[in-house]
């Protein structure tokens, strides 16, 4: 699961990475033609868009890119940079910005890749924002007030809007489909081009079936985990779920021979788990199994993973998501923690057990024999706690 | 030998935005410029002026939040690749000329002046904006965040708004 840095790729291997992602971030901007100040503005005084439409395109291919691959477990979103929003600070830099674009004809990223091709202006542009940012340094105490007001923190968009990711993406392509057919009858309006903007042409055509399918397909990469965690709560289909089970008996069994291929994967409320722990059991959340960390501990060979939940429906919950997620090696505790209790922890005993069959007779044996030894395995053998969760969002921006 | 024409914009806007979820995949963050910047400028004042690094709110919480030398930052190792990526790219579409590209209605002192002024306002913009076109804007439109996309929009909306003032610089 992504991202790869810092497991996969370490942080020095990274700095190779950036230098190689660097060069074709370059060799991108040079060709679309960013290295040159007269195309840049030109899409503020109408006769070149191109910044437009290579912004957005990127800009929503990536969109769609990243809800594709968080859909399919490929990226923990939990991990991924989300950039802050100070609302005041953002606005006014913003404008500043913008103003800045206008004076200048540059912004950062295009002024270095202009400069690389021996663009003067790009230079000069360059010591300037070096000189902004010192600026910026000496004169912070008048900003700083500003520059802290309003932490929002990291929220994404669509949660802000209240609309669903699919939706917003959605929306966010139609948007920007309708801004390519706007300013290219701009564009030819100011470059005097007679010719309608959008012909019936094989190349329009494509790219507006190309547009819509990218548009749409956001609606077939929902948030798994808010789509998977609203689909379990539907009794009717987590009911008839095929599931793994192990009944009380044979973990009770398992745990009296201190079998070492389980493990015990806890997901009852944290007020449950410390008050009476099966002995190694690891305190587990829903949210837990979404995440890259947390959910490593699943993938662990030779290892029989143990779903506790508190009771039956909870444990056909906690089953279902674990399954779907494509974790291997599950097997639900049959009726959940509640079930255990009863049979074996709670167990009492009869004063006369009056059965014929042989099989009642040595369960009934065996659930007396372990009422009698699992509390002392549990109070001699302490539960791991809760799952470890180290990674940390990257840190990111400018 | 004529210059290469440019790349259809929105091929390019494709390869852009596979190359930036690649990125987000691999090292979980965005593309970047501005950070660049700022990484250099610290670097600068830490070598000339340590004393005063010491005493200063910003810089004291540039250092909180990065370890180590300033110029051993994802975003300086980047900017660095966007360098011989773009000279790469114009060596190969003949583009590599000196030259100071202005508006035919403006002097070349005026096209410099506007050039540092322009920069200065990125360099304050930018801090302010946590991060530039490419950070804040693009980055940010990718992941959604509220912070990016109105990034993105006041970037584009105040050029919009100051536009016509500097017409005379451009047309």
């Amino acid at each position: 699961m992504g991202p790869l840095v810092p497991d996969i790729i370490g942080n020095d291997l990274n700095f190779i990475v950036a230098l190689i992602i660097g060069i074709f971030f370059g060799i991108i901007l040079e060709q679309a033609g960013f290295s040159t100040s007269k195309k840049l503005v030109g899409l503020f005084y109408g006769y070149d868009f191109t910044v437009l439409r290579v912004f957005f395109t990127a800009g929503v291919t990536a969109m769609v890119g990243v809800m594709a691959l968080s859909h399919f477990g490929l990226l923990d979103i939990n991990l991924i940079y989300i950039n802050p929003t100070f609302l005041t600070s953002v606005i006014v830099g913003g404008l500043i910005m913008g103003l800045g674009f206008v004076i200048g004809g540059f912004c950062p990223g295009t002024s270095v890749c202009a400069a690389a091709i021996g663009k003067i202006d790009a230079i000069i542009f360059i010591i300037g924002s070096f000189l902004g940012v010192l600026i910026f340094a000496e004169t912070y105490p008048i900003w700083e007030e500003l520059y802290l007001a309003q932490n929002w923190g990291n929220p994404q968009l669509f949660s802000m809007l209240g609309i669903s990711q699919g939706l917003f993406a959605f929306l966010f392509v139609l948007l920007a489909l309708f801004a390519y057919f706007i300013v290219s009858m701009i564009e030819n309006k100011a470059n005097g081009i007679k010719k309608p903007a959008v012909r019936f042409t094989p190349y329009y055509i494509s790219l507006a079936v190309i547009g819509f399918a990218l548009a749409i397909s956001a609606f077939f990469f929902p948030d798994k985990k808010i789509s998977l965690i609203e689909m379990s709560k539907n009794q009717e289909v987590v009911q008839n779920y095929e599931l793994n089970y192990i009944t009380a008996d044979e973990l009770a069994c398992r745990l009296m021979s201190e079998d070492k291929r389980i493990q015990i994967i806890d997901f009852r409320p944290s007020a449950d788990y410390e008050k009476l722990a099966l002995p190694k059991s690891i305190s587990f959340t829903i949210d837990n199994l979404f995440e890259k960390e947390p959910s490593k501990i699943l993938y662990l060979r030779h290892k029989k993973n143990i779903l506790i939940a508190k009771d039956d429906e909870e444990a056909k919950r906690v089953g279902f998501i674990a399954n779907e997620l494509g974790f291997k090696n599950i097997r639900v505790l049959k009726g959940g923690f509640e079930e255990f209790e009863k049979t074996i922890l709670d167990f009492a005993p009869v004063a006369e057990f009056a059965s014929d069959k042989t099989s009642e007779k040595d369960t009934y044996r065996f659930r007396f024999r372990a009422s009698q030894m699992l509390p002392k395995l549990i109070k001699d053998n302490k539960p791991a706690g809760t799952v470890q969760k180290k990674q940390k969002r990257v840190v990111g921006g400018c | 030998m004529e210059t290469t024409k440019y790349m259809n914009p929105y091929l390019a806007g494709v390869l852009l935005g596979l190359l930036l979820l690649a990125t987000i995949y691999i090292t979980g963050r965005g593309l970047g410029a501005s950070g660049a910047f700022k990484s250099a400028a610290v670097a600068t004042v830490e070598a000339v002026a340590p004393t005063h690094v010491e005493n200063s709110k910003f810089y004291a919480e540039y250092s909180k939040e990065h370890q180590g030398s300033p110029l051993m930052n994802w975003l300086v190792f980047e900017v660095i690749g966007v360098l011989i990526g773009a000279f790469i790219s114009g060596v190969v579409s003949n583009r590599l000329t000196w030259k100071l590209e202005k508006g035919p209605r403006i002097s070349s002192k005026t096209r410099i002046a506007a050039a540092v002024i322009g920069g200065i306002l990125w360099g304050i913009g930018s801090q302010l904006g946590r991060g530039c076109t490419s950070g804040a804007a693009l980055s940010g439109m990718a992941v959604m965040s509220a912070g990016g996309i109105i990034t993105m929009f006041a970037i584009f909306g105040g050029a919009y708004g100051f536009a016509y003032f500097f017409r005379k610089f451009w047309i």
